[in-house]
Order: structure tokens, then sequence, then C-alpha cells
């Protein structure tokens, strides 16, 4: 399970850079996000994973017993998603724009900013 | 007062805004609601840097969980002494821009934006937990892209798309980072990471999660081969934004490399080594960067890069007093930055141009501005008495020590080359004769005639940081005290430690 | 979408959907739930209906523009955070619980509180995404 879960992560690292480093800003995008959940992935493996072991206390027992997951990584993964949400509706609507003002959509030619002047 | 107060300068700027909120569609009430928060938030700093002064590191567990299980937020010398900074540049900006910032975008939320921003970096310099951290990096960048596209201009959506994707990744690297070292340790509480990173046997691994740190803070604070991103947006939004951008937000990542080289990772010789190389590389493209161009704002954005380059070169040397020389240097480059912009956007009001060949005339028609002026100015190149001069000593100081000769090489490059920048600014700005061009455009000539009150709320934010600089640079005894207290700290981060987990350190064994 | 089975269906589906996620909501302190899934709960109930409908009518159901809630929401959990530091100088954030049960809401408490504040905060933050982004395509 690991190791399956090691594989996906790195292939989603290697298709998010992949993308980002493509002209168009669509792709860029899709590349942020594939990165977003190649670390989100990344950390859920950090902490130990139990199969089946949810950490929720029963109403019968004041403790945990026996094995059970890692609950940080479930709540640091929560609020990256959370993030993630909120910058990618802010980036589909800055790319959005920016093509109805620049109209393009190949990230060579938004350079304006970077002429000498 | 009780360890619970640390948490206020968080807080009050987030109800500000909430406040702000409520009142959205009522622009001249959000821009006194701002200014009269910003009084109250620089009160609170004053507070909060008091109160650590007198009692040392105080630390407070959010929710009461106790410390490496629950966040914590320090206030520690370095935490309470930004966060007093970024009060006054947050009030100077909040007065700059109730001229500086038009009404339809202040209709779009401009101050509950710009509040939660100065929330968010009081929460950075404030928490105690790497994750936190992350968070309220998070809060910094949301505002900071809603700020710089407002508005929607060309030039700003095309900066935004830049600043926007290289944010994004460092914060991608950054949360990798974070996981690879949850992973090693178990633990995300900085005090806590402090003494199990420590502990690992292989270095290898911990020098991996270190370089992913470097890289992630590194864009946020625009060292050398990851900056390009600054200059191509920081000239874009109006600039009472660029101000806070420019003083503040890359402020914070070097505020990062700060906490983090000395506490989780103290610094290795292979670290200090990537920090020292990095620096002096830093220093001399931002350097050469200043010197080619032609727009103020630009010329100022290059500068920033430049002398992010010093306080890195500070913290790769690693000595007691190359600490001393990287913190006093912050304080000064805080005031000085934000004010710098503040003048770019004084300028503009003045002559209409940003162009150092178009721009000009400044002593003739305002020469007590133009003496104002001088003073951020010349305090950013650190002529003797001004604000600049002291830190410089010090790292000079400590390059010589540690017999690091390209260190100190690149320092006096980076200071010669903007003493020569800035002459070259300053003789533009107000000895050259505008060009036609400018004397024949609508702004020209104009300032004198708008009402007084306006006319204070543009020069009033540029002398209040000029006079704190002038503070920096006259009372450096105190200044000096202060950055000793807090390059002690960071060379043996144990007090800190102690106060957040306290006397028997680790629960974990 | 024009469907016959989608309008009924939604028509059904969204007092449900809102129950679901008030339940989800007060349950959340021990449980899986809490404000925040509750409150996506509550806002694809509005989004499923603008889907069957338009985007108009679920916006004139919910009567206020939720850009409104999203103060709201913050103020309200600002104020449960910032309770403990004024009523019993402890730590921001502190729960603090009124020691008996209530029928139906279960324990009350600051949390409580916090809870109802991000779910309002979610519903109009998730709902303002999506109106502005549907209007402006």
């Amino acid at each position: 399970m690991d190791l399956l879960l090691a594989i996906i992560t790195g292939i989603l690292y290697a298709s998010g850079i992949y993308m980002i480093l493509r002209r168009s800003l669509v792709k860029l995008i899709i590349g942020l996000a594939l990165l977003g959940n190649g670390v989100n992935l990344l950390i859920f493996m950090m902490g130990k994973l139990v199969k089946g072991g949810p950490p929720i206390i029963p109403e019968s027992s004041k403790l945990l017993e026996g094995a059970f997951d890692d609950p940080v990584p479930q709540a640091l993964i929560l609020t990256a998603i959370v993030i993630s949400f909120g910058l990618q509706s802010f980036a589909i609507v800055l790319i959005k724009r920016t093509y109805l003002v620049v109209k393009t959509d190949d990230l060579d030619e938004i350079n304006t900013t970077d002429e000498f002047a | 007062m009780s360890p619970q107060f640390i948490i206020w300068p968080v807080i009050f700027p987030l109800l500000l805004s909430v406040l702000l909120l409520f009142t959205w569609a009522k622009v001249n009430l959000q821009r006194f609601i701002s200014i009269a928060g910003s009084v109250v938030s620089v009160v609170l700093a004053v507070a909060l840097f008091t109160y650590t002064r007198s009692e040392g590191v105080i630390a407070m567990q959010a929710g009461n969980w106790p410390a490496p299980f629950g966040i914590t937020f320090v206030s520690d010398s370095l935490s309470s002494v930004l966060i007093l900074l970024a009060s006054l540049a947050g009030l100077a900006v909040s007065v700059f821009s109730s001229v500086g910032i038009n009404s339809p975008r202040v209709r779009f939320g401009f101050y509950p934006v710009y509040h939660i921003l100065l929330t968010g970096l009081n929460g950075a310099f404030l928490t105690g937990d790497i994750f936190n951290l992350y968070v309220w990096f998070e809060v910094i960048i949301i505002c900071s892209f809603v700020l710089i596209t407002l508005g929607g201009e060309r030039k700003q959506l095309e900066g935004a798309v830049k600043y926007f994707t290289l944010n994004m990744l460092a914060s991608v690297i950054f949360l990798t980072a974070i996981a690879i070292v949850y992973g090693l340790t178990g633990t995300l509480n900085m005090a806590d990471l402090s003494l199990q990173i420590a502990k690992i046997e292989n270095r290898f691994l911990v020098d991996i999660a270190a370089l992913f740190f470097f890289v992630g803070f590194g864009i946020k604070a625009a060292v050398f081969p990851l900056y390009f991103w600054l200059p191509a947006s920081y000239h874009t939004p109006p600039d009472a934004i660029s101000a806070i951008f420019g003083g503040l937000l890359t402020k914070v990542g070097v505020y990062a490399y700060i906490r983090v080289f000395t506490l989780i990772f103290p610094a290795d010789a292979f670290i200090r080594e990537v920090l020292v190389v990095t620096a002096i590389l830093t220093i001399a493209s931002g350097a050469l960067g200043a010197l080619i161009q032609n727009n103020l704002r630009k010329v100022f954005s290059y500068l920033i890069v430049c002398h992010i380059g010093f306080m890195m070169a500070g913290l790769g040397l690693g000595t007691e007093q190359s600490f001393t020389g990287t913190v006093s240097y912050l304080i000064h480059d805080i005031l000085v930055k934000t004010n710098i912009f503040l003048v770019s956007g004084l300028a503009l009001a003045i002559t209409g141009s940003l162009s150092l060949r178009d721009i000009g005339g400044l002593y003739k028609q305002h020469p007590w501005i133009a003496l104002l002026m001088a003073i951020p100015l010349f305090s950013l190149v650190g002529v003797p008495p001004l604000s600049g001069f002291w830190p410089k000593i010090s790292l000079f100081g400590a390059a010589l020590d540690t017999q690091s000769y390209w260190v100190l090489g690149a320092l006096i490059f980076g200071s010669l080359l903007t003493l020569f920048i800035i002459a070259k600014v300053w003789a533009a700005l107000v000895w050259q004769n505008p060009s036609e061009k400018i004397e024949k455009g609508e702004v020209y000539g104009t300032f004198s005639g708008l009402p007084a009150g306006i006319r204070v709320r543009y020069v009033f934010p540029v002398a209040l940081l000029a006079l704190c600089s002038l503070y920096v640079g006259l009372g450096a005894e105190f200044i000096m005290d202060i950055s000793t207290d807090v390059a002690l700290l960071l060379k043996d981060p144990k007090p800190y430690i102690e106060a957040v987990l306290g006397p028997e350190q680790s629960l974990i064994p | 979408m024009n469907t016959l089975i989608l309008r009924t269906a939604s028509r059904f589906l969204l007092p449900l959907l809102l129950l679901f996620s008030v339940f989800l909501l007060l349950r959340g302190h021990y449980l899986p739930g809490g404000g925040f899934v509750g409150g996506l709960v509550a806002s694809i109930a509005f989004v499923l209906h603008g889907f069957a409908f338009d985007l108009k009518s679920s916006k004139s159901l919910l009567r206020v523009h939720p850009g409104y809630l999203i103060p709201v929401g913050l103020a309200l959990a600002l104020l449960a955070a910032v309770f403990p530091i004024l009523w019993e100088a402890k730590p921001f954030m502190t729960g603090i619980w009124y020691p008996e049960s209530v029928p139906v809401l279960g324990s009350l408490g600051t949390a409580l509180i916090f809870d109802i504040g991000v779910y309002l905060v979610v519903v109009g933050a998730v709902l303002t995404i999506i109106m502005t982004l549907s209007e402006s395509a």
C-alpha cells in the first residue's frame, strides 16, 4: 500500500512539474493543482497508516485502543485542501480575466511587465 | 498582563476587517475605521513589545492544549519587534491609502483584505508551529493576490500571473518540507522540532528537508535564482500596495529563514555555505538589476532583492555579531523599504511620472518635501548618522572576523552600488529639470493646489516612517541592544524551548 | 439543465440536505462532521437547486446575498474564540462548555458557536464563488 501511494505521489509531482513548464496558462493551473494533490498524498503517507483504524474514540471507552491512524496528517490535509480550493478558484478567475484582457494564453507573450522601459 | 494578551495583535486586525466587511459600501467610513484601527494596532504592538521586553519569551497555548500537541503562539524579542514594525508600516500605509487608493478599489474590498493581510503578518511572526506558519503564509499570499489584482489593469494581471504561480509553487515546496519533517519527527511544534531534529541520525535526510525549506522560503524572500517574479510584479499595483508588499512580504520570508535556520536546523557547514553563496549572488544580481532600470519603482524592486542578500549573508555567517547585523538590518529595512515606495507614490502625485528620464523639479516646487525624501533615500544607503549604517558595521565586522572576504566584497559592492543608484535617483528626482512631457502633463504642478487635508495624508506617512528610521539611526544604542538580545536568543534558543515546552523539555521521549 | 426528474428530486432533496447539514454541524464535536462539512453540504443543496432550476431562483431562496454570511460567520467564530480570554482569562480558543447536556442540540459550548460561524462562512464563501463564476461565464 505504501509503495503504491509513493508511486502515485511521484507521478503526481512529475506530471505537475511537467504541466507547469508548458506555455499555456490553463496547463499551468492544472499543473499547480496536480502538485497540490501530490503534496497532500505525501503528507498522508507521512503519518502511520493503519488499515481500518480510524482515530475515533468509541462511546464506551475513554481511550483509543489498538492500532489507529495518525489523525494529525488528516487534519493537515483538510486544511491544505481548503486553502488550495480557495486558491484554485482564484486562479481560474485570474486566468480568465487575464485571457480577456491580454487576449492570449501563451505565457511567452505575457511579458510586458518585464520589458525594459 | 497575562500571557493570553499576546494573541491580541493577531485578533485585533481580524476584528477590524470584520467591522470593515460590515461597512462595505461606505468608502469614507472605511478609511476612517482603517486609520483609527491601525492606531490601536500600534498601541497593542507597543504593549506587546514592552511586555516581552520585561518578561522574556512568552508562550500561549491556543485552546489550552499542552505544547507539542496544540498550536503554540510565542512572543520573543524577534517576533515582538517585528510586530511593532509591521504595525507602524501598517499605520503609514493605511493613512497613505486613504489618498492613494481610489474609491472603486475601496468598493471592491481593499480595506478588509488589507487588514487580513496584517493579521496574517502578525500571525506568522507570533506562531510557534510550523504548519500554522504555513497557514499564515497562505493567509498572506491570498490577500496579496487580491491586492495585486485589485483594479484589473493589464499590467497588474500580467504581474499577478507570475506572482501567483511562483508563490503557489513556494507553498507547495514549503508543504513538502513540512511533510518530510513530520515524517521524520512526528511533531510540528517548532520548539519540539528543534529537539527532535537534533536527535536524528540520518543527517542526509535532514539536509534534504532543510533544502526544501530553503527553496520554499527562498521564493517568498526573493533570493538569487528565485527572485524574478518580484521585479516583474511589485511595480504594477498602486503605491500603497507596493509599499506594504515591498516593506513586509519579502521580510516574512526572511523572518522564516531566521526562525527555521536557527531554531529547527541550527545551520551546519553545508547549509551555511548555501546561504552565503546565495547571499553573494543575490546582492550582486539585485544591485546590477537596479543599476540599469529607469522606472523608479522597478529600481526599488531590485534594491529589495539586493538588500535581502545582506540579511541572508548575516544569517549565513552564523556568528552572534552577524545575527545582530541581520536583525538590525531587518528592523531598518522594513521601515525604509515601506517608506521608499511611499516616496515613489508621493513623487508620482507631484510630478505625474516615475521614469527617471522624465521626472524632476521636486526641489523647485517643494523644497521641504525634497528634504523629507532625503531621509529614507539616504537611510537606504546607510550614510552614517542614518539607520542603514549601524547594521552594516555589524555585518562588515562579522565578515572580517570569520575571514569571509567574498562576503565582505559582496557587501561593499552592494553598498557602493546602492549609493550610486540612490545618488542617481536623487539627482533625477530633485535636481533634474523635468522633461517637457511632464511639464505639459495633467499632474505636474497641481500638488500644491490640492486641499490641505489630502496633502497632509500624502506627506504624513512618509514623515512618520522617516522619523522612525531617524530614531533607528540616532538611537542606535537601543536598537543594537535589542538586536543583540535577539541574536543571543537565536544563537542559543534554550529559553525559547523552555518557555514553550516547560522546564522538563520534551514530552515525547 | 431542464429535466423533470432532477427538478422534482431537487425540490425534495433541498430541505433534506439542509437538515442533514445541520445534523452534521451538531454532531461535529466528538464525531466526524462539523461546521465545515455541514457548510459544504448546505451549499451543495443550493447548488443542486441551482442546477435544476437556475441560480437566480436559488439566490432568492436564500433571501440574503451569500456574501453577507461571511462577515456574520467570521464575527461569530471570532467572538467564540475570544470569549474564553474575556470570560475566564483562559487561552484563546479554549472550549467553555455549559455543564448540562441539552436535548436535540447535545452539549453546548463555545466550540459549537465557533462551528456555526464556520458553517456560515463556508456557505457564504462557496456560494459566492460559484455564483460569481457562473454569472461571469
